[in-house]
């Protein structure tokens, strides 16, 4: 750190917790902002969590609205399970940034604006159709407003740099960046590597950005405008190796390790869709480690050559949202009636149709569970954090593996793009994975039964290449225990019986389910599933606190249930069941338990905040 | 292939399931003549997998005594493609028909070309939808009666050899179901390519399209309609094999060698790397001319597989980087210690 700057002129205020959100065009380079100021918080042991929101469209109209991509970050020195309801700080970029996010700044909060973006043009762009910059009106009275002209300062720098006008511009974001390290007392090393690393055969933009990062902390230090600068001590987070992750790598990487313990290749079939192709990116990195990653012309041969790997032993995946798990669906039932190991990780997204493919929903529960047609049950299993899509999928693979069937894994585009620090495991720490593939005839006249079941109703996995185990497979009924084709009306009620209680007695080598926060027995609980578990774990966490007895559970295992759910749930007088649905959980639990459930719903394309979960909540606990 | 088995017969790949294709299908010649040329293959069943669509022609997965996978229709080609994608070891034959490769299968028929598995199409062509009792297909000619078109069918067919060109094939061939040698030389042909093999195997549907290729396969008519398509030798045809055909400029043209016109010389030498004559051959229906119907093997090209690809890349990684250890991987590139 010799040769940077370290200021010390100006005093530091501590704070448990900061929500920045960097908002600007989406070619403004807020996304690698955001992700550059996380990492650095992270690796210097802050806890947090964070919410990339961006348009569906790649460069939607420069300066309007409809272009604002935003980054949300909050980061503390306590434990952090969302990205904030509202933020101290709103860095704006332009007037549309401005006008979209102010919203939910709070009172009292930072906005650090640049007027480079609140020209005549931006102003019309952006719906200001008097020309009078916000900035210079009473709508920012309750806050501190900070106007830096970002774009000039940036070409000022770089004015003697060489860069054409299209890359000065490019790099205000990093002087943003440095102006932030400097206000929250953060270095600037970890960006630095960064920027080497990332331009390192383009020493003159490595050197363009570098240049103007320390030109944004040089501004804060030398200018007057800051009187203040703030400080986020380390959080106390359990012992242990860390790394910051987002949902996609870490269901990447949960594959990865499953199929390492298993001792199998790993195959990817999936065709790109948001926001699940970074899953695909992340995995097409790891062809030395026996991954095999084929993008497929569309949908359903992703799904269909994932199935192909499946019966040649692999370990086999396909990745996906909503309106591929619709084209999926006739591929999966054809799973189902092959009972081969297979997983279909569908990170969800709003629907229906195209929907909202950059927003967040749960809504794809129902169709996990029964969106085949045929009885074609199948597990489903659901992340809660973007770190725990690596538990999730690692338990998946395991089941799909040991019981020979395909799972649904479901993640969202919440914590599917949103990052938090990982305590990652060691290949010592992971629960072995038992592959039985089937090397020898399973009668006593040495004829294989491919659909011949064990006490676990699981059927011999056979590859091709073994001797001996010739079968054929296909989607027609199959006759119980041969295989073949069978239209007998007793043998299709025989097999749909058999199929469904393979599945349900999964229940049998899946943990219980357990109370996350809170006492066992109460008043209320707040159950949940997904990634809805970070808003109630802070909301049920502040009303114990407030006196109240409320509880949480946090469902991973969505079918099979867990075998003790029934006896958690009949503890509480009353269960509420927050969903980004229309209420899906809430029909099964019903369903399955005859219990009076509560749905609380939320469909906006946007996760639960705080605040209006534990209003909620409060209202339920009034009834009582 | 791992190892060879004492030597197999036909039979040994039959399996023992009843085959109920309707009697006087030609299926039924098409599967002899597969389970009769496979043991000369010298590949062990364990190591052969037959993957098929939905359709009759998509039966016959269960009739051999292999590994098999029935799957869903039109989808064969996404299953075979992730099976040789794991395991590159296995032959594996491919088994649809025109309704399943064309139709509900169109994208996949294309994009499988295109990628060059080694792996061998088989596409029993009948031009008509048999399972489901007798609609037109995508290779139903224009003005087709059928259950569907009373009125005659208004669409233009597809010409699968064109089609299979056209999306990069490295080997296109045609057969026919009612001639068993010409069939078994095609099969033998395919199985020796390196990449995906594509045989249009003409098909009667004695129930719904009866009769369809008879000119092709029929005694009286087979001379002057089909055309056996050789390497290196000259395109003759007609009784007494009189009439050949020959190139005026990119217009194929029949002449008459009686006549002394022309001589065996002056005709179209078939080549089997020439893409733009194989393009033509497929094209001969589409001609204002009696040209006949070209059989045997359009175009044969070697260009390297998908797999072999997949797999030179992943080596040269691993030479290049080494393989990662799983807890490099799980820990990624920055990490951090909470004591």
């Amino acid at each position: 750190m010799s040769d940077l700057p370290v200021s010390a002129s100006k005093p530091i205020i501590e704070k448990e917790s900061i929500v920045i959100r960097f908002s600007g065009d989406s070619g403004d380079g807020m996304q690698l902002t955001g992700n550059q100021f996380a990492d650095t918080a992270a690796f210097l042991g802050s806890d947090l969590s964070t919410f990339p929101e961006f348009p569906a469209e790649i460069r939607a109209p420069a300066g309007t609205p409809a272009g604002v991509s935003g980054f949300q970050l909050h980061f503390g020195s306590k434990q952090i399970y969302t990205p904030g309801d509202k933020y101290d700080v709103l860095v704006a970029m332009n007037a549309a940034a401005f006008k979209v996010d102010i919203a939910k700044l709070k009172t009292g909060g930072i906005i650090i604006a640049n007027t480079g973006g609140f020209d005549k043009k931006n102003l019309q762009l952006a719906g200001y159709t008097d020309n009078v910059s916000p900035l210079d009106t009473h709508a920012v009275d309750n806050y501190s407003v900070y106007k830096i002209d970002i774009s000039r300062h940036t070409k000022d720098c770089l004015e003697q740099s060489g860069l054409g006008t299209k890359e000065i511009e490019r790099s205000k974001n990093m002087f943003v960046l440095g102006l932030l390290f400097w206000m929250f007392d953060e270095p600037m090393d970890y960006t630095i590597g960064f920027i080497n690393e990332k331009f390192g055969k383009k020493p003159d933009i490595a050197l363009a950005n570098i240049n103007t990062l320390k030109a944004g902390w040089n501004y804060g230090d030398n200018t007057e405008i800051f009187a203040n600068r703030y400080k986020v001590s380390s959080a106390h987070l359990p012992p242990g190796n860390y790394r910051n992750i987002t949902g996609n790598q870490a269901t990447a990487i949960g594959l990865i390790a499953a199929a390492h313990q298993a001792n199998l290749p790993l195959f990817l079939g999936s065709y790109p869709i948001t926001p699940a192709s970074d899953v695909l990116h992340e995995l097409s990195k790891y062809k030395t480690s026996n991954v095999k990653t084929f993008q497929a012309e569309d949908e359903i041969a992703s799904i269909g050559a994932a199935i192909g790997a499946s019966y040649a032993g692999a370990l086999a995946a396909t990745t996906t949202s909503g309106p591929g798990m619709s084209l999926k669906a006739e591929a999966m039932g054809y799973a189902v009636m092959l009972e081969l190991p297979l997983l279909i990780i569908d990170i969800q997204r709003g629907g229906p149709s195209t929907g909202l493919p950059t927003k967040t929903e749960q809504s794809d529960l129902l169709q996990a569970m029964y969106g085949r047609h045929g009885e074609a049950p199948l597990p489903v299993l659901a992340a809660a954090t973007p770190s725990d899509c690596f538990e999730t999928v690692y338990a998946a693979a395991k089941i799909a593996i040991e019981h020979t069937t395909p799972v649904i894994c479901l993640t969202d585009g919440y914590i599917a793009n949103g990052s938090e620090p990982w305590r990652y495991p060691q290949e010592e720490d992971l629960q072995p994975i038992s592959v039985n593939f089937a090397t020898q005839p399973n009668t006593d006249s040495g004829a294989f039964l491919p659909y011949k079941r064990d006490d676990r109703y699981v059927r011999p996995w056979a590859i091709p290449g073994t001797p001996g185990l010739t079968h054929r497979i296909g989607g027609l009924e199959k006759a119980h225990e041969t295989g073949n084709v069978s239209y007998d009306a007793n043998n299709h009620e025989l097999m749909t019986q058999l199929r469904a209680k393979k599945i349900n007695a999964i229940a049998d080598a899946i943990p219980l389910a357990s109370i996350e926060t809170g006492k066992a027995t109460g008043k209320l609980l707040v159950l949940g599933w997904g990634s809805t578990f970070g808003a109630i774990k802070t909301t049920v966490t502040e009303l114990i606190a407030e006196g109240h007895e409320v509880s949480q559970l946090h469902l991973r295992h969505i079918n099979p249930f867990p075998k003790n759910l029934h006896r958690l749930l009949t503890a509480f007088d009353k269960i509420i069941i927050p969903e980004m649905n229309c209420g899906q959980l809430v029909k099964l639990i019903r369903a399955e338990f005859l219990l009076p459930a509560i749905s609380y719903t939320k469909v906006q394309g946007l996760p639960f905040t705080t605040a209006e979960l534990k209003k909620f909540c409060l209202e339920q606990i009034k009834l009582f | 292939m791992s190892h060879t088995t004492p030597p197999l017969t036909a039979k040994d790949f039959a399996s023992n399931q009843e085959v109920k294709w309707c009697p006087g299908c030609g299926d039924y010649s098409i599967l002899k003549q597969v389970q009769t040329v496979f043991p000369a293959f010298g590949v062990a069943k364990e190591n052969i997998v037959f993957v098929s669509g939905i359709g009759c022609a998509a039966r016959f997965t269960y009739y051999m005594d292999t590994y098999g996978m029935h799957t869903i229709h039109g989808r064969a080609a996404t299953i075979a493609a992730g099976i040789k994608t794991i395991n590159p070891n296995l032959s594996v034959w491919m088994v649809s028909g025109d309704g399943d490769a064309l139709s509900i299968g169109g994208n996949h028929f294309i994009h499988l070309f295109r990628k060059n598995f080694d792996i061998k199409y088989l596409m029993f062509n009948n031009q008509i939808y048999g399972l489901t009792k007798g609609q037109y297909s995508p290779t139903s000619e224009q003005g087709k009666v059928a259950k569907s078109t009373p009125y005659g069918s208004v669409e233009l067919p597809f010409n699968p050899p064109e089609v299979a060109l056209g999306a990069k094939a490295t080997f296109v061939a045609r057969s026919l179901d009612r001639d068993p040698k010409h069939l078994q030389a095609m099969l033998t042909r395919a199985n020796a390519h390196k990449g995906t093999a594509f045989v249009e195997i003409y098909q009667n549907c004695p129930v719904f399209n009866d009769g369809t290729f008879f000119a092709y396969s029929e005694k009286e008519t087979k001379q002057e309609a089909a055309l056996i398509l050789e390497h290196g030798a000259p395109l003759l045809f007609g009784n007494d094999r009189s009439k050949g055909i020959r190139l005026d400029g990119t217009m194929p043209q029949i002449v008459d060698l009686n006549e002394g016109t022309y001589s065996q010389t002056d005709l179209w030498i078939h080549d089997e790397s020439d893409k733009t004559k194989a393009n033509l051959l497929a094209r001969f229906p589409d001609f204002d001319l009696p040209l006949p119907r070209p059989f045997g093997v359009f175009y044969a090209e070697l260009r390297p597989t998908y797999e072999d690809l997949l797999n030179e890349q992943a080596n040269e990684l691993i030479a290049k980087k080494g393989k990662p250890m799983l807890n490099k991987i799980l820990a990624g590139e920055k990490t951090w210690t909470v004591l």
